[in-house]
């Protein structure tokens, strides 16, 4: 680690303070969140984000920083949590004296072994063969979880009691919240150990194989070995996850290991931005919101979510936190000032469009789904009659009204977009 | 047990038959555009759904016909705003996309035909058994499935090996920049086949609709088996293709109807295991039981042994 930061030098200079900054500043925001959302649900929210906080940033180990793509990572993530859920049952049984908060670690390691069993012949390539492969072994697992019922409990899954362990100071993890601090401090130091592995040259060589694999074999790696060990690390990483995921839902199902799953976390990763070490998080923490929060208002969430997914992928590849990277020059030359009012001359219309888009598209989920004969729905608080005409004239207007005024506001945002981020010399020249 | 190995043979050329209809496009879409498309078993869905929303008015048989068009049109137009615009991207996130999109047509049609299976019917004309043997009927609309299917192989062969279009669909595939410097559209021709592909899977989702269901579900079923059909033929090969096609048809099938264990064979070889021990699942293991997860032992064989696949030229 110490080497890391000799070879770059501008971060060995960089104040200490700097450095670990934004650490003390995650593990106090851990620590408070759960004092400042304190009601059951934000705190199982939390935990939830948690959990996926780590298996999309040990996707992206991968994704984003091997240049793997994954189609079976659940595996990895399902196996661990099975494990743990199995070592529990044994604490309770007393096959095992252990305490619970260490579980995790063996849901790591049984990652850690199907890692290098099945990274050993998988990661020869990376792109499509890779690709494939994980496909491949994924619906496998998936398959055969149904089929080994002694392991994996068939379609009821594993249950287990998180209670029954030894109890330490107290805390034998009956409430959500020392469930809480289990997960965020796992999290924590797991964020910490997946960041410093980044900044390791065997991350950097990791880079160095996702962009050019021929150089990186020119100069002296082996591209298997190098994807290997990552590989590895990776599925270290979302076995702990799922470790954490058996202990806080005191359930683990086949659910957790199939194509689902997989694709979830690839959702995660993505539309927070697989190219920045903070995307997944951003992404794990979207989407759990999204999961948790609009399923609570609308049927069709999976609908939106899908289509967020579809336009991220066309429109943003960089994914969420590319969108917050844009905008670094800008704030770096204190030039942030000149978008908030184009922001908001834009935002206004395309939050009107988004209005009349949604209200359409549940009005028509409505009239599909409700019992025969009830007409009548609420939609944001108001209610109305979905067999009038009346409010599909009103969401179609919305929805065309924002559209049209969205695109009369796209020059002046464009405008004052390229005076923020305009060179300062140049900038220099024409104001003075 | 040849009534078994009889009707099992006729049912394993029907499934293969029909995910031949599925992997040719599949795997000439990857051959051109280098992409894996995941969403081409949406698009077997699609046109299941479509051709049961067109059978409710006017019939059948007109669905046979204008839901593979729409299905095509509509894959066309993915191929012209979607693909070709996330192509400047790179090639995974063209794989991210189509993955993107398999999981939005699934819930844009949950969204409009909802989550129940749909009854969707065969034709009347079609139900009944062409011809019972020993006992067992043999459905008509199952003949029907095979007629269709090979009408189309034979159709398609024809296009690829005998016509002008053909000789530039091969040649885009091998040199598509000499192929436009010749003057033929290659961006058009990619479009075209694209959009062909997307309709021979909605061709395939509309006879197969009727005999394994019309349910959002259905292209999650297939999906991924086709994918294995396209490696293990060998990407880009339309004879490798028809070959694992009827391949994996045939060991599904057999494997669900050839009903023996593990247990058995260590009978057979005197072994007696003890049926409290952990592995005992493993001992009652039975063909029925593993079949679903057969083709995919297969695609990991195959990939790491021979990546080329059976009669693939170049790696995938």
């Amino acid at each position: 680690m110490t080497d890391t930061t000799h070879l770059n030098g501008g971060e060995a200079t960089a104040p200490l303070v700097k450095r670990l900054g934004p650490w003390i500043g995650l593990a106090a925001l851990l620590v408070v969140l759960p004092m400042i959302f304190s009601t059951n649900s934000a705190i199982y929210t939390m935990n939830l984000m948690g959990i996926f906080v780590v298996f999309a940033l040990s996707y992206n180990m991968l994704l984003g920083q091997g240049g793997m793509l994954s189609f079976g990572h659940a595996v990895y993530f399902g196996l661990g949590g099975f494990m743990s859920m199995h070592l529990v049952n044994y604490i309770e049984e007393e096959i095992f004296v252990l305490p619970i908060f260490l579980v995790p670690i063996f849901g790591g390691l049984i990652g850690l072994v199907f890692g290098v069993i099945i990274g050993s012949f998988s990661t020869r390539r990376a792109g499509t063969v890779f690709a494939m492969i994980s496909l491949g072994i994924g619906e496998l697992m998936a398959a055969s979880s149904l089929i080994f019922v002694a392991f994996f409990g068939g379609e009821e899954g594993v249950s287990g009691d998180r209670t029954m362990g030894p109890n330490i100071l107290g805390v034998d993890f009956a409430q959500d919240i020392e469930v809480y601090y289990l997960i965020a401090a796992w999290a924590f130091v797991t964020i910490l150990l997946m960041y410093l592995f980044s900044r390791t040259p065997m991350g950097r060589m990791a880079n160095a194989v996702r962009d050019n694999e021929e150089r990186a074999e020119f100069i002296g790696y082996s591209q298997r070995k190098v994807r290997f060990i990552s590989f590895c690390a990776s599925g270290f990483f979302a076995g702990i996850a799922g470790g954490l995921f058996a202990i806080n839902f005191e359930i683990v199902t086949e659910e957790n290991l199939n194509a689902m799953t997989s694709g979830v976390v690839l959702l995660m990763a993505y539309i927070g931005g697989v190219g920045f070490f903070i995307g997944p998080i951003i992404g794990a923490v979207v989407f759990t919101l999204l999961q948790t929060l609009l399923s609570n208002y609308t049927e069709i969430w999976q609908l939106y979510v899908g289509v967020l997914f579809v336009l991220t992928v066309m429109y943003v590849p960089q994914g969420l936190t590319g969108i917050l990277a844009m905008h670094g020059p800008a704030f770096r030359m204190q030039r942030l000032g000149i978008l908030v009012v184009p922001y908001i001359r834009a935002g206004l219309p395309t939050a009107l469009m988004l209005c009349g888009i949604i209200g359409f598209l549940e009005m028509i989920h409505h009239l599909r789904a409700a019992a025969v004969g009830e007409t009548g729905m609420s939609l944001a608080g108001i209610e109305f009659d979905t067999h009038a005409v009346m409010p599909w004239v009103v969401v179609v207007l919305m929805g065309s009204v924002g559209a049209f005024l969205t695109k009369t506001q796209m020059p002046q945002l464009r405008e004052a977009w390229d005076q923020a981020n305009a060179p300062l010399a140049s900038d220099k020249g024409v104001t003075s | 047990m040849s009534e078994l190995l009889f009707f099992s043979l006729l049912n394993g050329i029907v499934t293969g038959l029909l995910l031949f209809m599925l992997a040719s496009g599949l795997t000439l879409i990857f051959s051109m555009m280098g992409v894996l498309n995941f969403a081409h078993a949406s698009f077997y869905m699609l046109g299941a759904y479509f051709a049961y929303t067109i059978s409710l008015y006017v019939g059948f048989w007109l669905g046979l016909i204008l839901a593979p068009l729409l299905v095509g049109v509509l894959g066309a137009l993915v191929e012209r705003y979607g693909l070709r615009y996330v192509h400047r991207w790179g090639h995974v996130a063209e794989l991210i996309f189509t993955f993107g999109l398999a999981f939005l047509i699934e819930e844009v049609v949950q969204f409009i035909w909802g989550k129940e299976t749909k009854a969707y019917h065969e034709p009347e004309i079609l139900q009944f058994s062409l011809f019972t043997f020993f006992g067992q009927d043999f459905p008509a609309y199952k003949a029907f499935m095979l007629l269709v299917s090979i009408a189309i192989f034979i159709v398609l062969l024809l296009i690829l090996t005998r016509s002008r279009i053909g000789l530039i669909i091969q040649a885009a595939i091998t040199h598509p920049n000499m192929t436009a410097m010749l003057g033929h559209n290659v961006p058009l021709v990619f479009m075209g086949v694209f959009g062909v592909g997307c309709a021979l899977a909605g061709l395939a989702g509309v006879i197969a609709g009727p005999a394994l269901g019309t349910f959002p579900g259905m292209a999650v079923v297939l999906g991924s088996i086709v994918f294995v059909i396209v490696v293990v033929g060998g990407l880009g090969s339309l004879t490798g293709a028809f070959v694992a096609s009827l391949l994996i048809g045939l060991l599904q099938t057999f494997a669900i109807a050839l009903d023996y264990s593990v247990s058995d064979l260590l009978a057979v070889l005197n072994i007696s295991v003890d049926a409290e021990s952990a592995l005992r699942d493993l001992w009652a293991l039975s063909l029925p039981q593993v079949a679903p997860i057969l083709p995919y032992l297969l695609l990991v064989l195959i990939l790491i042994f021979r990546p080329t696949g059976l009669f693939g030229k170049r790696e995938t």
